[in-house]
């Protein structure tokens, strides 16, 4: 049944493509490179119970270790990809490493603290980063193997196949013993500590993987919108996941997309009628606080679809 | 053989010595009763032997071997069981989960050997009949149990309970007596426990602690005759 949840999923964003106009198009390849750093970050706050605020940082290190070689030492994009993910690889261990020796509320302190030395260290190195002003990806540099991904048909399928396989990669995932045991973290840390489980170790890998994932986001999105600049690091960027995950369902495969989707929605609509579309997303946030509080997906697995993963 | 021991086990909580040079030895497959009033320090024991606190001083040796430095999930790993005295599960599970995420780690198997395995816990505890419940809604006493079934999922050698007949109605506490029975000579159990007659029914021997010392250590009818122990424990008779 959750296979045909996933196929379903999967097969109406490829349909979807056809369907709706190119405006659409647009911003749906938008809320699917997006939804992979919720996906991301939904492993590490919504499975295992940590919430951070400084993944940003993450997402950052991701469109930067793409960015940077691209445009200063010229590497080819694969290649530069490759390098997205290993710089947020890394940074995702350290910052885990040490951060991880905190919980609760210092967690959250640290990881915020974290997350804004990064974004200050990308001001203070303007001199390649361009600080907030940020910087443009040429057409040029990317385009893999004659396919040219700023043109919105290879962007949207681009970034449908990164957004399937990190999907796939975390409802596989949390299907594992790894993930139980993650999801048995966050229900009751010391029980699964004394179940023999080595609680450290499982949260530091899911720090890497919510962290990488985050990455990959950020790499997507540098290069298929062609844009690398500092605002990705700011602590909103930090706080936008979190945001999206709550509203989709903390701790359910689909519920990222859903909360990423409709967050975008929110404010792309709320902005025909209104300058202070804020004020929309935070009435939204009350509202589904109140009535909704684990989230869209979550209330639909509450009252209507129990197995759902 | 000794399966677990204790040399020179202190701990000193800011100031209140909850352990004070504890020398503690329990032979392979005995079921041992750890005994004493509220206070003695028998959590505390318990807790520095599989590795929740730290002491502040002594040795623990599992098999022989220096646990002492080793942190709580490797001592569960050498095969050590622990359920809580608050019970401690994972509520929004599934009864099945719950016992499942013990025996995942405990043992490496195939999925249908854990399924089996997993089933065989819920059955010697009565839970079988509940696995697709949420484990956050069965009641006080079904929930202790499933507590029991976590530690027998992991096939413990040492299976360490604390107070694991609290709250439990008066028939759910004769057929964990028989289930205890059951358990001997299959695993080493450590009791804590206040219920004295599950403690005169169960256990081959007793140790009582008293202000973080052992006080006595003896066979059910020795600690049951002791003064000592009726005066630090009991106030005067034992058949309280």
């Amino acid at each position: 049944m959750t296979k045909s949840l996933h196929i379903s999923v999967l097969t109406s964003l490829v349909l979807l493509f056809f369907v709706v106009s190119d405006y659409h198009d647009g911003n749906l390849a938008r809320i699917m490179v997006l939804a992979i750093y919720a996906v991301g970050y939904n492993l590490l706050f919504g499975y295992t119970g940590l919430l951070s605020l400084g993944h940003a940082l993450f997402f950052a290190a991701g469109m930067y270790g793409l960015a940077l070689p691209i445009q200063h030492l010229g590497v080819s994009p694969i290649e530069a990809f490759a390098m997205g993910l290993a710089s947020a690889a890394t940074v995702s261990l350290v910052i885990g490493f040490l951060a991880l020796r905190t919980t609760g509320a210092a967690f959250m302190i640290v990881t915020l603290m974290f997350a804004q030395a990064g974004f200050l260290a990308l001001l203070y190195f303007g001199q390649w980063t361009r600080g907030d002003e940020g910087f443009v990806i040429q057409q040029a540099d990317r385009i893999i193997a004659g396919i040219d991904f700023s043109q919105s048909t290879e962007r949207y399928f681009a970034a449908f196949v990164l957004f399937a396989v990190a999907y796939l990669l975390i409802a596989w995932l949390i299907s594992t013993p790894f993930g139980k045991c993650l999801i048995a973290i966050r229900e009751n840390e010391e029980r699964a500590q004394m179940l023999g489980y080595d609680v450290h170790r499982h949260k530091l890998l899911a720090m890497l993987v919510s962290g990488t994932l985050s990455g990959a986001s950020g790499a997507a999105y540098a290069f298929l919108f062609g844009y690398a600049g500092a605002t990705f690091a700011s602590v909103q960027y930090s706080i936008l996941p979190l945001l999206w995950v709550l509203l989709g369902g903390a701790g359910t495969t689909i519920g990222p997309l859903i909360g990423t989707a409709f967050a975008f929605y929110l404010i792309d609509i709320s902005s025909h009628f209104t300058t202070a579309h804020l004020l929309v997303v935070g009435l939204a946030i009350v509202l589904l606080t109140l009535f909704a509080p684990q989230g869209l997906a979550g209330e639909i697995r509450n009252r209507l679809i129990s197995w759902l993963p | 053989m000794n399966l677990l021991s204790t040399r020179k086990l202190s701990m000193n909580f800011g100031g209140v010595q909850a352990l004070l040079d504890v020398d503690f030895d329990l032979p392979q497959g005995q079921i041992r009763a750890l005994i004493g009033p509220n206070g003695a320090g028998k959590s505390t024991f318990v807790g520095a032997v599989c590795g929740r606190f730290r002491p502040s001083a002594g040795r623990v040796y599992f098999e022989d071997q220096d646990i002492s430095q080793l942190p709580a999930h490797r001592r569960i790993g050498l095969g050590m069981a622990y359920s809580f005295q608050i019970t401690s599960i994972f509520g929004s599970l599934t009864v099945y989960e719950n016992v499942a995420l013990a025996v995942r780690r405990a043992v490496q198997a195939q999925a249908e050997e854990i399924v089996e395995r997993v089933h065989m816990a819920l059955d010697r505890v009565g839970l079988l009949d509940r696995v697709e419940q949420k484990a956050g809604d069965l009641s006080y006493g079904h929930q202790r149990l499933l507590e029991i079934a976590m530690g027998l999922g992991q096939e413990p050698r040492l299976f360490i309970m604390d107070e694991p007949t609290q709250g439990l109605a008066a028939s759910e506490i004769t057929a964990f007596i028989e289930l205890l029975r059951g358990l001997a000579g299959e695993s080493t159990i450590l009791l804590i426990e206040h219920n004295m007659h599950v403690v005169m029914e169960c256990a081959d021997t007793l140790t009582v602690l008293n202000f973080g010392q052992i006080l006595a250590e003896g066979v059910p009818s020795e600690i049951r005759a002791d003064s000592r122990v009726q005066h630090a424990y009991f106030g005067s008779s034992i058949d309280a």
